[in-house]
């Protein structure tokens, strides 16, 4: 899932300054997983937002809600009232909520209330980590099921580098090597002959580095009677 | 010969090789660069110039290179996948090699979090050893990663690194074979102060044959003071520096010739290790006590080989 965390409230606070009437909108998929956006994170940032606000003088008002999920337009045109009455719409989703409100009404002035920071996982209670960089060619088949792209500081794809000590990454000692869990796993799965094999150059064209991604299903599209179908049933 | 430079030369003809190291200066100022080389002269056989070792911004390896040519003086140029992409390390390996650059070490690269540019955004497109892969294919059939196929093809010696004491140990030399079999001709060891683990690795390597296919630079600091040792052993992950080493520098009574002695001893040992063909001296900070280094080991004067 998609990893975020809260802005600081000063930085939040300067966004919406200039504006008056604040509507925040959280959500309840992935930020409210990782405690950043959900329900109790909108109560909270509205009220402590409400007092700031007060305190720093300044006559605004702020209105709170969350949604099922503020990636998909179905979801945001349902509060479509509410966010057309804001002044500025403070997104506490990840950065595809935002953007998708944004997108859908582009005279609004969205603000991230969130610092969207990975793709991970909860590792336990309030520690989450980063597993996947969505590089569009998986290959952890071959790596034990660990990914070496995230979970490697230099995403390397030939084994540990120099600097793996005592099974960590040189970048952080608090943090696992990742190509040493690898080695460990594939130990395990009595499967270390691929840890022999010499991976060349890895594609990065299927990753960010070929431009911006997006993927079109032709068999998943809806057919022109299916989409006046769908405009008649609203 | 696959390039012929000295070094190949000296490794080729079975003569116990010597490398020493070159930090370029962090503003661009030749004039350290030519110093050293000039002291340095005639006590290795090729000189490493590092690639902004740690992630701090120096003068380039290749004009470092190019600088200490001027002096008549063999490079080695070190060439990380830190900084940047396949398109610019081909481009930088076609310069260096039109300026007549031929030992080039390929190397992963240091995070940048150790050094002066922690905003930086990393490359890693490569790691070393799909460096060394694309770099042999680009040497011996001029095929360039994309699949461009060019005429020139450029002449090189190349090695790698490698660390024997960086975990799992028992990775280590198959690592190395990975490096060979992607056409590592030489390689340049990380120091090595815990001479059993360094025996052990070299064990596995010649169980392996690996001693056959590539030429071991053993890699070795000199010590100026008990708090380098003990920095090494404790902040420098990938590092093992035994405790009886650091007491010996702390007991001594002059720290920097106690530091000079180990480096000596570490040298005569290491030239009885079965599969070892020479020694790697990365004398950081201290590039002078090179020559006096190399000379306490025996190793003077350094062989000419047509």
């Amino acid at each position: 899932m998609i990893i975020a965390e809260r802005k600081p409230l000063g930085e939040i606070a300067m966004m919406v300054a200039p504006h008056e009437k604040v509507t925040v909108i959280g959500c309840r998929s992935c930020v409210a997983i990782c405690l950043a956006g959900g329900e109790k994170e909108v109560d909270t940032l509205v009220s402590a937002m409400k007092l700031k606000s007060m305190n720093e003088g300044r006559t605004q008002y702020f209105d709170g809600f969350v949604l099922e999920r503020q990636c998909e337009k179905e979801w945001v045109k349902e509060v479509e009232d509410k966010i057309l009455a804001a002044d500025v719409v403070l997104s506490m989703s990840c950065s595809l909520g935002a953007q998708t409100i944004g997108d859908l009404y582009p005279e609004k002035i969205v603000v991230p209330g969130l610092n969207t920071a990975m793709f991970g996982v909860p590792e336990e209670q309030g520690v989450w980590s980063e597993k996947c960089l969505g590089c569009g060619d998986c290959i952890i088949h071959t790596t034990g099921g660990i990914c070496p792209i995230a979970r490697c500081a230099k995403s390397m794809l030939n084994g540990p580098c120099g600097g793996s000590s005592n099974g960590h990454c040189e970048v952080n000692l608090e943090i696992e090597c990742a190509w040493y869990a690898i080695y460990e796993r594939l130990k395990l799965q009595d499967r270390l002959d691929l840890m022999d094999t010499v991976r060349p150059p890895k594609e990065w064209s299927t990753s960010h580095s070929g431009g911006r991604r997006v993927i079109v299903r032709e068999d998943a599209k809806l057919t022109p009677h299916q989409i006046r179908g769908k405009e008649a049933s609203l | 010969m696959k390039a012929g430079s000295n070094l190949e030369k000296v490794l080729e003809a079975g003569k116990f090789a010597v490398t020493a190291e070159i930090g370029p200066p962090q503003s661009s100022n030749p004039e350290p660069l030519t110093h050293h080389a000039r002291m340095m002269k005639g006590s290795a056989d090729a000189f490493n110039l590092t690639d902004n070792q740690t992630a701090v911004v120096r003068l380039s390896s290749i004009a470092s290179a190019a600088i200490i040519m001027r002096e008549d003086i063999e490079p080695v140029i070190q060439m990380t996948c830190r900084d940047r992409n396949r398109i610019a390390l081909q481009s930088d390996l076609l310069g260096a090699s039109a300026i007549g650059v031929k030992n080039v070490l390929c190397l992963t690269g240091d995070h940048q979090t150790f050094g002066n540019e922690r905003a930086a955004k990393s490359v890693f497109d490569f790691d070393s050893v799909s460096e060394l892969y694309t770099f042999d294919k680009l040497r011996t059939e001029g095929l360039q990663s994309g699949g461009t196929v060019i005429d020139d093809k450029p002449e090189l010696y190349l090695g790698c690194a490698e660390n024997p004491f960086a975990t799992p140990y028992e990775f280590r030399a198959t690592r190395l074979a990975k490096k060979v079999d992607s056409g590592a001709d030489f390689v340049q060891t990380q120091a090595i102060f815990d001479m059993d683990m360094f025996e052990k690795w070299m064990d596995e390597v010649r169980s392996r044959g690996l001693d056959k296919k590539t030429h071991i630079l053993a890699g070795v600091i000199p010590m100026k003071t008990a708090g380098a040792a003990r920095y090494m052993k404790n902040k420098v992950p990938g590092m093992i520096v035994p405790d009886y080493i650091i007491e010996r520098m702390r007991n001594a009574s002059d720290a920097k010739e106690e530091g000079i002695r180990l480096c000596v001893e570490q040298i005569e040992t290491l030239k009885t290790i079965k599969g070892v063909h020479g020694v790697h001296v990365m004398a950081v900070m201290w590039e002078e006590m090179v020559p006096r280094i190399v000379e306490m080991a025996g190793l003077l004067p350094r062989p000419t080989v047509k």
